[in-house]
């Protein structure tokens, strides 16, 4: 790809970018959200076109209009979101949009057998009977690279593939692309996990800011200077944790269950206890109950059993305006739904939990002077990159979001505190400071509920760490013995090793 | 009364008139599902087979030609059905609203044209029932099953057929695709907008043919609003079928009996107020829908546009 430049509305989002694959190679593209990788890739692949440049496939320039011209050209995508459709079973997901060898009629059982033979070439295994909606999600991610190699692709495309997988699913994976690789087949790899670049690819482009910042063959590539690149100056990719006095337990679950969305037991029987001063990591994959879990402290779900404590108070069922008094904190995992209004400011985010009571209003009136100095003073204090306090909170980027959101809550000065995948889709140097706010909380003898899919960030945060599968505790590990891999295997259901 | 309630003759003349009544529900019904398998609502069913039906019966008055009065229905259909498209394909618009518009549109545009055109309710003579050698003279069952028109045969065979089309050939894999997951079906190259085009436009054909068999082979009358509100029982109906050629068929036979059956009960002068009759199969319809709405599951993509977007 030559000097592709692509705008949106306000943002140029590829600028000048050269970018080039060479016949079985694992080529990563690293950087930031909103570094423009995926619309890159977008372009690659049709979904959209580029407003310059030119795209060279085996050095002849190629117009790629749509995905069927990108199908043709032999380029495969798996996004990161997958493009399934869970209702089909495995064969008709495969075979949707192509021809069939009996015309009109569908031929399900030629292509049932061709998955068979590129499960076994490939190491892919997955039934292709099965209904996709069955599946589990590394499973479903098999079926998307069975039908981009159905299809033929010599180049494919992976859009953060590994952001949904477990660690055992992701060696699976890589071993998969491994093996693509020695048969000839190109691949791009798209991440901002850098152990990960490091691990998989041959070489590594970084872009930032829609540019291409550097291209590198990996064997060179330290992490330290990786991320460097990406974000454009140092960072720290480990935060300090000093030892904290463990004080009372201030947050506590007894045999908690509760139903899910859709009627059956989501959480069976979970019991923990956070003392002031800890962070408690859940680890899991997720859909396994962390989410009912939060909701249920929070007081936005009703438990059908069992009993929530926080500071030796039973809360069970208490409201969540209730709660919040009782100095809980909530950071939600779907902060954009559960955590803000997106079309009020930044400054009415920022009030959302106390804009009833004293200083922000007085009776049925607001002041607006008080907020609008508070705003300043946590925008500041929170380092939120806003044009104003004014301006419309949709306008920002995710890790700002998540810094208000982060700054209403923390500035209530929680006892307990509840986090949510705090830092999912947010970028490098936004998490470091998410991480960093956390551990200044915990020394301040906040009691943290952490709950993420991302194993580094339980990790580097938590003082101990409890792994959840389907509903129930499978075991809780200090976090000076937890190795990613017993935690793994854990994540997947085996029982404490 | 009430022996002859339960006579042979009545329990034929039930179920005789339960299979003709299902027809125009079966096409509608049929015609619909497909658009929502492909993530389109349409709730200007009635609209369109008022429209179907003025045009089948207005030619037919005119030419005395069925076939051609069938054939400019169904063209009707197809055109309503595109402008349908039009709007929540390409325009993107709100599907609900430009239903109730079609609806209102083919309400207000039929009776202007009967006011204009017919002026009076008259009559044609429809299509007639075809005699099946043997079928037709087995006792019981062949006047039941065996003594319709072309047009009511047609509608049972549609069951198969649409479930043929869906289940087993590649265009209807990119329908269930497109109503499901339309990302996917376009990731892979597949034109949504053209499935749905093709939905619609086919759904209309069949709407407008639901609206032709009772203005030339049911009732063989043309007059103001004639189908009362079928076309929105049709869509209840598509839900109650869960979405499926099978639930259709039964949704709309379940419906056309209850109707037969209120019917007899008019006509063999059991005495209950007649309104209360009338009601009987729309209450059936909300009490059935209201015990196996949360049961089945719609086509996710059921009601949204669908635009290439970010990410």
């Amino acid at each position: 790809m030559r000097g592709i430049v692509k705008r949106f509305p306000g943002v140029l989002a590829n600028d000048r970018i050269d970018f080039d694959v060479r016949a079985g190679e694992i080529h990563a593209l690293l950087g930031e959200n909103g570094a423009g990788k995926t619309t890159l890739m977008n372009i690659l692949y049709g979904l959209y076109r580029p407003d310059q440049g030119q795209i060279l496939l085996n050095g002849r320039a190629v117009a790629i209009h749509s995905p069927a011209d990108a199908i043709r050209l032999g380029i495969g995508m798996i996004h990161q979101h997958f493009m399934l459709v869970p209702t089909l079973s495995v064969a008709e997901n495969v075979a949707l949009g192509l021809p069939s060898s009996r015309g009109f009629l569908l031929d399900l059982d030629v292509v049932t057998r061709r998955i068979r033979e590129l499960s076994n070439v490939y190491g892919l295994r997955v039934d292709p009977t099965a209904m996709v909606w069955q599946l589990a999600v590394g499973e479903q991610q098999r079926v998307e690279i069975l039908k981009a190699l159905y299809r033929g692709a010599d180049l494919l495309i992976l859009d953060e593939p590994t952001a949904v997988l477990t660690p055992q699913e992701v060696r699976e994976l890589f071993a998969t692309l491994r093996r693509m690789a020695g048969e000839g087949h190109s691949l791009i790899f798209i991440s901002h996990k850098l152990h990960e670049v490091l691990s998989i690819s041959d070489r590594v482009t970084v872009l930032r800011d829609g540019r291409v910042v550097k291209t590198l063959p990996t064997s060179e590539a330290t992490r330290e200077e990786l991320a460097r690149l990406m974000v454009g100056r140092e960072v720290l990719l480990r935060v300090e944790r000093s030892p904290v006095e463990l004080g009372d337990v201030r947050l506590s679950l007894k045999d908690l269950w509760a139903h899910g969305d859709k009627g059956v037991p989501a959480l069976r029987g979970v019991t923990l206890a956070v003392r002031a001063g800890e962070i408690l990591g859940i680890a899991g994959v997720s859909g396994n109950g962390q989410r009912e879990l939060a909701e249920v402290i929070a007081g936005l779900r009703t438990p059908s059993q069992g009993q929530v404590e926080i500071d030796g108070m039973d809360t069970t069922g208490w409201s969540p305006e209730r709660l919040l008094k009782h100095g809980l904190a909530y950071i939600p995992e779907e902060r954009m739904r559960d955590g803000v209004v997106r079309d009020f400011s930044v400054e009415e985010n920022l009030i959302l939990k106390d804009h009833v009571d004293r200083p922000f209003a007085s009776g049925i009136f607001m002041n607006f002077g008080t907020i609008a100095s508070y705003a300043d003073r946590l925008i500041e204090n929170f380092d939120i990159r806003t044009p104003s306090r004014d301006a419309p909170l949709k306008n920002l980027s995710g890790g700002n979001i998540q810094k208000i959101v982060l700054a209403r809550e923390l500035s209530r000065e929680p006892r307990v505190l509840v986090a949510a995948q705090p830092t999912r889709g947010v970028d490098i140097s936004a998490t470091e400071y998410i991480h960093q706010r956390l551990i200044a909380q915990r020394a301040k003898g906040t009691a943290t509920l952490l709950i993420s899919e991302d194993l580094d960030e339980i990790l580097n945060l938590s003082d101990r760490i409890a792994v959840m599968y389907e509903g129930q505790i499978v075991g809780v590990v200090d976090q000076r013995e937890a190795t990613v891999e017993q935690l793994g295997l854990m994540m997947a259901g085996a029982h404490k090793v | 009364m009430i022996a002859q309630l339960f006579s042979l003759t009545t329990l034929i003349g039930v179920l005789t008139a339960g299979i003709r009544l299902a027809t125009p529900y079966l096409y509608a019904t049929i015609g619909e599902t497909l658009g929502q398998r492909s993530g389109l609502v349409n709730l200007g069913v009635d609209g369109i087979m008022l429209m179907g039906a003025y045009a089948a019966f207005f030619v037919t008055f005119k030419t005395g030609n069925l076939v051609l009065g069938l054939l400019v229905a169904t063209m009707v259909g197809g055109l309503l059905g595109l402008v349908m498209a039009f709007f929540s394909v390409t325009l993107r618009a709100e599907q609900g609203i430009t239903g109730i518009g079609v609806y209102l549109f083919g309400l207000g545009m039929s009776n202007l044209l009967f006011r204009k055109t017919l002026g009076t309710v008259e009559t044609v003579s429809g299509f007639p029932p075809i005699h099946i050698p043997f079928l037709s003279d087995i006792p019981v069952l062949g006047p039941i099953f065996f003594s319709h028109n072309i047009l009511v045969y047609g509608a049972f065979a549609l069951v198969p057929v649409s479930w043929f089309l869906l289940n087993k050939t590649t265009l209807g894999l990119k329908i269930r695709a497109v109503g499901d997951n339309p990302k996917a079906a376009d990731s892979l190259g597949v034109s949504v907008a053209g499935v749905r085009y093709f939905t619609e436009i086919v759904g209309g054909m069949l709407e407008g043919i639901a609206g032709a068999s009772l203005s030339i082979a049911l009732l063989n009358v043309f007059q103001e609003n004639l189908t009362s509100g079928m076309g929105f029982i049709a869509v209840a109906l598509v839900y109650f079928g869960g979405w499926r050629s099978v639930g259709a068929l039964a949704g709309a036979i379940l419906f056309s009996m209850v109707n037969a059956l209120q019917l007899w009960l008019q006509v063999i002068g059991i005495r209950i107020p007649p309104d209360f009759a009338i009601m009987m199969p729309y209450v059936l319809t909300i009490v059935v829908l209201a015990f196996t709405a949360q049961r089945v599951r719609a086509p996710a993509a059921l009601s949204k546009p669908f635009e290439r977007g970010e990410g």
